[in-house]
């Protein structure tokens, strides 16, 4: 039966259409704008004024149709931006590994009715997340924890800073989060006790059991807890920032980074005495330097680029995963 | 002679005038002791399932609960030793506290300042982060091309996955927060007209008039979208037969979302709703930060109606008041969500802990 619109019906259909085109456009113009503005040529955005979509020409237009890859040029053999984006991944992949690690354990023990203290156990995780010390004392906490692991390892408390390397403290003491834990808890729950036992009767032991049979049967809310402590990972930068501080600038973070070459960079960048002496500088950009605006978008571009990569693959995941995030006792 | 009152798990001997133990406190004692032993027993027996427990513990007392020690730190003397545990200071009762109190103190004004910043920031997220990604669900709902839905779908999940550095940098930059015009300021100005111009000298950003609403909207730009999730799955789990119903009784399709869709997505929304309020007041510090400071965390103009209590306290040199005015902005936090927690129970028979 083919029934006829109403009118109020259509009306709605429309404004949900545009309502929804609308802030569809508007959440990816940003990162659309960020990459016009990247591959703009140099001193096209000094004026600033334009929206840009398109790359903007000035002088040096390389590629011809208003596009330079200028900037990129300068990203790619800029050593501090390279630092910075290495330590990211390592801090990336071995967070996530440790993160994961301790995660899927705690939360199989805590999956098992026969746990002495469930309960008390429970609170212990779920506390974490109705009270937090607050941005002083988790610094101060940082501070004495990373003097008490160098005087274990056997290094001045005092400078502990410059002996304990910041990836290592970051990938470590940062990027908890109860919520995952629950998740991969709740998930645990829910497979059924038979294949459990079968395993048991064929002689499995506790460590067998989880890896044969419960992370194989949890695949998909391990891919996305994985991905969730991923994503914060890459994305992580107050506490980097904090800790690390001035005094180990080849331990930040991408992020970290960013923040310090857009809040301090002058509009021209010119090359240093030993890039000069090093490479054909003048030969590629100029020997009054060039403008800095595309190169820190470029350097933005680069750094979301691993995520806007993966995202769309893993975005039907985290849909799953706020779905499956209902928290229960 | 004095008798002890204790005759539950004594009995007194008269003739030789000593107490002995009696027989009902020897049979709970006996209880007592195997159950103490079952206990070992059943720890004993699960040894791995504990093993498994220890990193995490161990995470979460070095970083999460340790913090929680260093806190107490509050109630005692800092200025004394200065870099030194807790443990090794002196007592110093609620001094910090009482100086966030006294209006003459020099933190006075500056937290409590940050404290309405707080509320008011939560209040306008609350107010307009809670029932947009309802609308948002609502008009998911009626487009039926699975091609335009999920393409949609990626493009308004994108900006929570982003990191909040490259987000306040190009809010920043696009508003013009760091020279007098970004392209997304000048168009407003195009726009607007004279109506921008006196504040947006210095930038759209920087000028205290119009922060709170970027802020807002850059949030919900931000968030509705993976927000509507929650609203969107409890749409589509009403069952078809419920619209049919409804259209055999003559429901058009507004009265249709009146009566058959709010009302089976409404214990979703009482639920969020609780949720959303439990945790009003984790504004997010480091959005904030990253919006009212420049370069190593010197204070931009938009600095007093920015700053939450958590950068305020950042940004302080006594760290004594600072941990007390953060400790005070968590614990009334914490009794929202347990608060917030209670109602839902009694109300719905949903609990979130």
């Amino acid at each position: 039966m083919k029934r006829r619109m109403e009118i109020s019906e259509l009306i709605f259909k429309i404004v949900a259409y545009f309502f929804l085109l609308i802030f569809a456009v508007l959440c990816v113009y940003p990162f659309l704008y960020a990459i016009g503005a990247s591959l703009s040529s140099d001193g096209a955005l000094t004026g600033g004024n334009s929206i840009v979509l398109i790359p903007m020409v000035g002088e040096g237009d390389t590629l011809g149709f208003g596009a330079s890859l200028k900037a990129y040029e300068w990203a790619f053999t800029n050593t501090e931006f390279w630092v910075a984006y290495s330590n990211t991944l390592f801090m990336t992949f071995f967070g996530t590994i440790w993160s994961l690690f301790y995660s899927i354990l705690g939360a199989y023990a805590l999956s098992k009715k026969r746990i002495m203290g469930r309960r008390g156990w429970n609170f212990f995780l779920v506390f974490t997340m109705w009270f937090s010390a607050g941005v002083i004392a988790t610094y101060n906490n940082y501070t004495s924890t990373g003097r008490v692991f160098a005087a274990i390892a056997g290094m001045d408390p005092d400078q502990w800073l410059t002996s304990i390397d910041g990836k290592w403290l970051i990938v470590i003491a940062m990027g908890m989060n109860a919520t995952n834990i629950i998740l991969l808890r709740n998930t645990f729950e829910g497979v059924p006790a038979e294949i459990e036992e079968a395993a048991r009767i064929d002689g499995a032991t506790e460590m067998q059991v989880l890896t044969k049979v419960y992370i194989p049967m949890s695949k998909a809310t391990i891919a996305t807890v994985a991905l969730f402590f991923g994503i914060s990972r890459w994305n992580g930068y107050f506490w980097a920032m904090k800790v690390l501080g001035t005094s180990q600038e080849y331990s930040w973070p991408v992020q970290v980074y960013l923040r310090d070459f857009l809040e301090t960079y002058t509009t021209i960048i010119k090359p240093t005495v030993e890039e000069y002496d090093a490479n054909d500088w003048e030969a590629i950009y100029g020997s009054k330097g060039f403008d800095a605006t595309p190169c820190a978008y470029a350097i933005v571009v680069c750094s979301v680029i691993p995520i806007l990569v993966i995202y769309p693959f893993i975005q039907k995941y985290f849909a799953k995963g706020v779905n499956m995030g209902g928290v229960k006792e | 002679m004095f008798k002890l009152k204790c005759d539950d798990f004594l009995t007194y001997d008269e003739e030789s005038g000593t107490y002995s133990m009696s027989a009902d406190q020897k049979v709970r004692d006996e209880v007592e002791k195997t159950r103490w032993k079952e206990i070992g027993l059943k720890f004993l027996a699960d040894w791995r399932l504990y093993l498994m427990l220890v990193p995490m513990l161990f995470v979460y007392i070095c970083w999460r609960y340790l913090p929680m020690y260093e806190l107490t730190a509050v109630f005692k003397d800092y200025a004394i030793r200065p870099s030194t545990l807790p443990s090794e200071r002196s007592w110093f009762g609620l001094q910090n506290f009482i100086e966030l109190f006294t209006a003459s103190s020099p933190f006075y004004t500056s937290f409590w300042q940050s404290f309405r910043n707080t509320f008011i920031l939560a209040f306008y997220g609350l107010l307009f982060g809670f029932p947009l990604p309802i609308i948002l669900a609502l008009f998911f709902n009626e487009i039926r091309s699975n091609v335009v839905r999920s393409v949609v779908q990626v493009c308004i999940y994108l900006p929570k996955f982003m990191s909040i550095v490259v987000i306040s940098s190009l809010m920043i930059t696009l508003l013009g927060g760091n020279s007098s015009n970004g392209p997304l300021a000048q168009l407003l100005m195009d726009i607007g007209g004279d109506f921008f111009d006196t504040q947006a000298a210095s930038g759209l950003v920087n000028s205290t008039y119009y922060f709170r609403a970027i802020y807002i909207v850059s949030d919900l730009w931000e968030h509705v979208g993976y927000d509507s999730i929650v609203f969107f799955a409890a749409i589509i789990a009403v069952s078809p037969t419920s619209y049919e119903a409804a259209q055999i009784d003559g429901a058009g399709k507004m009265q249709q979302m009146r009566y058959v869709v709010i009302p089976s997505i409404l214990s979703t929304v009482v639920i969020m709703l609780i949720m959303k309020i439990g945790s009003l007041l984790n504004v997010s510090y480091e959005k904030v930060f990253l919006f009212v400071t420049q370069g190593a965390g010197t204070q931009r103009n938009n600095y007093a109606v920015g700053s939450t209590v958590s950068v305020w306290a950042n940004g302080l040199s006594d760290q004594g008041v600072a941990m007390a005015g953060e400790m005070l902005n968590n614990l009334i936090g914490m009794c929202l969500v347990i608060g917030s927690n209670m109602v839902s129970r009694k109300a719905t028979d949903v609990s979130l802990y």
